[in-house]
């Protein structure tokens, strides 16, 4: 029982950690992107027509990165480049996002692909208890779990992830030290955007291998809050992650045993318990030693440095 | 040769009035391209949304129709806009005020018709202020982002009104489908011309009115918009921030709510499900393009409004997906934030080696 329930939690978490990690490559940069939702839905459904259309699922993935990635060029233009509002930009994406996939997913509805498939990693999987909710999962998680630790490497012990997070913190700094702001900045959100699209995808190619209208449901919104939770690190957005997955599957789990309470009111679960860890992770924020980047949601001008 | 961007030392009121069209304009032939993408000619599209919205009394009706819960929303944000709060829950707020209306339409046995509008009237205020109150509450108590919380709540209005209509309130005549009984003629707005244009719509416009004298004429809206420009000021003028933080989502919330009671009362009749198809949403680039000014949102609002009514018709012509709606809206507010960098600042062209 409990086996099961962690299994359905670190699936339903995935789709969670890839997009809390590519926000968080973002506001790492010092931009807020509000189009995390946009954009996994984008991924969602260039990963299905990708993988559709070649057969391939690896394709289907590349693809998910590359749709994002383009798509999270034009948040970056508008934040970087011409200096716009952040989250007026990240709300266009977020609509964007639905409007378009609806459109161009319309002759998609109903199609289906071989999806993602579980592969047992030996050894490893025979684990007790974590064993089978971990290492025997498919493809696509194991590279979540290798991408957490990626990401964190790549901000503490290499050149360009001190300046992705030097631009977000002190930009004016940054431009001083010869760190181009505007180019770290730039490939921080497409690349990070890239990587929710990903996450998208794992809806479409693993959990359930098919592409439905609106099919992120909110998660990119809790993937937002989350990054908070996780102050801004990886592997703490993976903890924050599979928390709400443990959420939907004990969720799930309910309205499979038929319980009496309506399925609305447990479907609220999800959003409500997001609200309660923000306002936690606030709390905690305020109490020093913030994690926030400092030049968070700020357009950076160079002629404004004092 | 090189490009120079300097910043403009006086923008030119034509720039500032041209640009945003010219963003329209743009975003119109953008989207051009994705109704091509899709099979459908943009001029046949254009051409059909604008006599479909403005091209008969019934067309104009019901883009008025369409407009009314959007000037609501839109001031309730373009209100919160003011004091640099985002509210983007209108259309969670909408729903709850729907559900406050309906509460009352439903349960109270009020007999007299203005007795019972003003109880609706102020049911969906409340629901819909004490709903962005919530996030206004944590905004101002503990600092919580007021954007991501805001949000939220919409998915959880939208479930709860869904609970309602699939559980108790659910109409025992109504062969299970997923709407309250039908409101009595005590609780339905006046309707007009014998088509579903109904009076909540110069109820939107008095609201409006009223909106423009508060933050224009009074000290409350003053303190709004001093805080709203230098928070900072606002504090050592001795201003109550916080409270202000609070009372002004709180109003915001709950003029949104009243577009729930205005869509119950006089179009729809009933709460049901899909009451809003995203009209909270689109207030956003409302009270965006609007730029904090009531009438403005007045206006935007009619525009948006001819938007989703040629955006109904493209459905039934063409099936196109109503979401498409979104897809152009989200590019109207792309070209607008590209636009405004023309605004502030100029590109220059230099021939020539530039000396450093």
């Amino acid at each position: 029982m409990f086996e099961i329930l962690l299994d359905a939690t670190v699936r339903a978490g995935t789709p969670i950690l890839f997009a809390t990690l590519g926000a968080i490559i973002n506001e790492r940069a010092g931009i807020i992107n509000l189009g995390i939702e946009g954009l996994m839905l984008i991924g969602a459904l260039a990963g299905f027509s990708g993988t559709y259309w070649s057969g391939s699922l690896l394709v289907g993935v590349l693809a998910a990165f590359c749709a994002s990635f383009i798509a999270g060029s034009i948040h970056a233009l508008i934040t970087v480049q011409l200096r716009g509002n952040q989250i007026v930009s990240g709300l266009a994406m977020t609509m964007f996002g639905v409007g378009i996939t609806a459109l161009f997913g319309k002759g998609m509805v109903g199609l289906t692909i071989d999806g993602f498939k579980r592969v047992a990693i030996p050894g490893l999987s025979q684990l007790p208890i974590i064993g089978k909710a971990f290492f025997n999962q498919d493809m696509l998680i194991y590279f979540s779990f290798v991408l957490v630790f990626l990401i964190w490497f790549f901000f503490y012990h290499t050149l360009w992830g001190l300046g992705v997070r030097s631009v977000g913190e002190n930009p004016a700094a940054a431009d001083t030290c010869g760190f181009s702001v505007s180019r770290y900045r730039f490939f921080a959100v497409t690349i990070g955007s890239g990587f929710v699209g990903i996450g998208g995808a794992y809806l479409s190619l693993a959990s359930t291998p098919m592409w439905i209208e609106n099919m992120s449901a909110g998660r990119g919104w809790i993937a937002v809050a989350l990054v908070i939770f996780a102050g801004w690190s990886s592997p703490r957005a993976m903890l924050g992650a599979y928390l709400f997955g443990g959420i939907t599957a004990m969720q799930l789990r309910f309205q499979a045993m038929g319980t009496t309470i309506s399925a609305h009111i447990l479907q609220m679960l999800p959003y409500f318990f997001t609200i309660l860890v923000l306002v936690i992770s606030t709390q905690r924020l305020q109490k020093g030693a913030s994690q926030q980047p400092e030049g968070l949601g700020l357009p950076y001008d160079r002629e404004d440095r004092k | 040769m090189k490009l120079v961007i300097e910043r403009r030392e006086i923008t030119s009121a034509l720039i500032r009035f041209s640009t945003p069209i010219a963003s329209i304009g743009i975003a119109l032939f953008v989207a051009g391209f994705l109704l091509l993408a899709s099979g459908v000619s943009p001029l046949a599209a254009y051409k059909e949304i604008i006599i479909e919205a403005l091209g008969s009394i019934y067309g104009l009706s019901e883009t008025l129709v369409k407009t009314t819960p959007l000037i609501f929303t839109g001031l309730g944000v373009s209100l919160a806009f003011r004091m640099q709060i985002w509210n983007i829950g209108a259309e969670g707020q909408l729903y709850v005020g729907a559900m406050g209306a309906t509460w009352v339409a439903l349960f109270s046995g009020i007999q007299n018709h203005w007795v019972m509008m003003t109880a609706m009237f102020f049911a969906a205020f409340f629901c819909g202020g004490l709903w962005a109150g919530v996030a206004g509450f944590l905004r101002a108590r503990w600092r919580v982002n007021e954007v991501i919380v805001t949000l939220l709540m919409n998915y959880i209005a939208i479930l709860w009104v869904d609970y309602l209509i699939y559980g108790p309130w659910k109409d025992p005549k109504g062969f299970n489908f997923p709407l309250t009984a039908q409101f009595s003629d005590t609780a339905r707005l006046a309707e007009y011309f014998d088509t579903r244009m109904h009076s909540g719509f110069f109820l939107a416009l008095f609201c409006a009115l009223v909106l423009y004298l508060f933050i224009e004429r009074t000290v409350w809206g003053y303190e709004i918009k001093v805080i709203g420009s230098n928070q900072k000021a606002a504090q050592y003028a001795g201003m109550n921030t916080g409270m202000a933080i609070f009372f002004v989502l709180f109003l915001s919330g709950a003029i949104a709510g009243v577009a729930g009671f205005s869509e119950v009362a006089g179009l729809q009749h009933r709460l049901q499900h899909g009451l809003s198809p995203g009209y909270g949403y689109t207030a956003i680039i409302i009270a965006w393009l609007a730029k904090r000014s009531a009438i403005g949102v007045v206006i935007v609002s009619f525009l948006m409004g001819v938007l989703l009514v040629g955006g109904d018709s493209l459905q039934l012509l063409w099936q196109l997906p109503v979401a498409f709606v979104y897809a152009f809206q989200g590019l109207i507010l792309f070209f607008l934030l590209a636009s405004d960098f023309f605004i502030i600042y100029r590109v220059k062209l230099i021939r020539g080696s530039i000396n450093v």
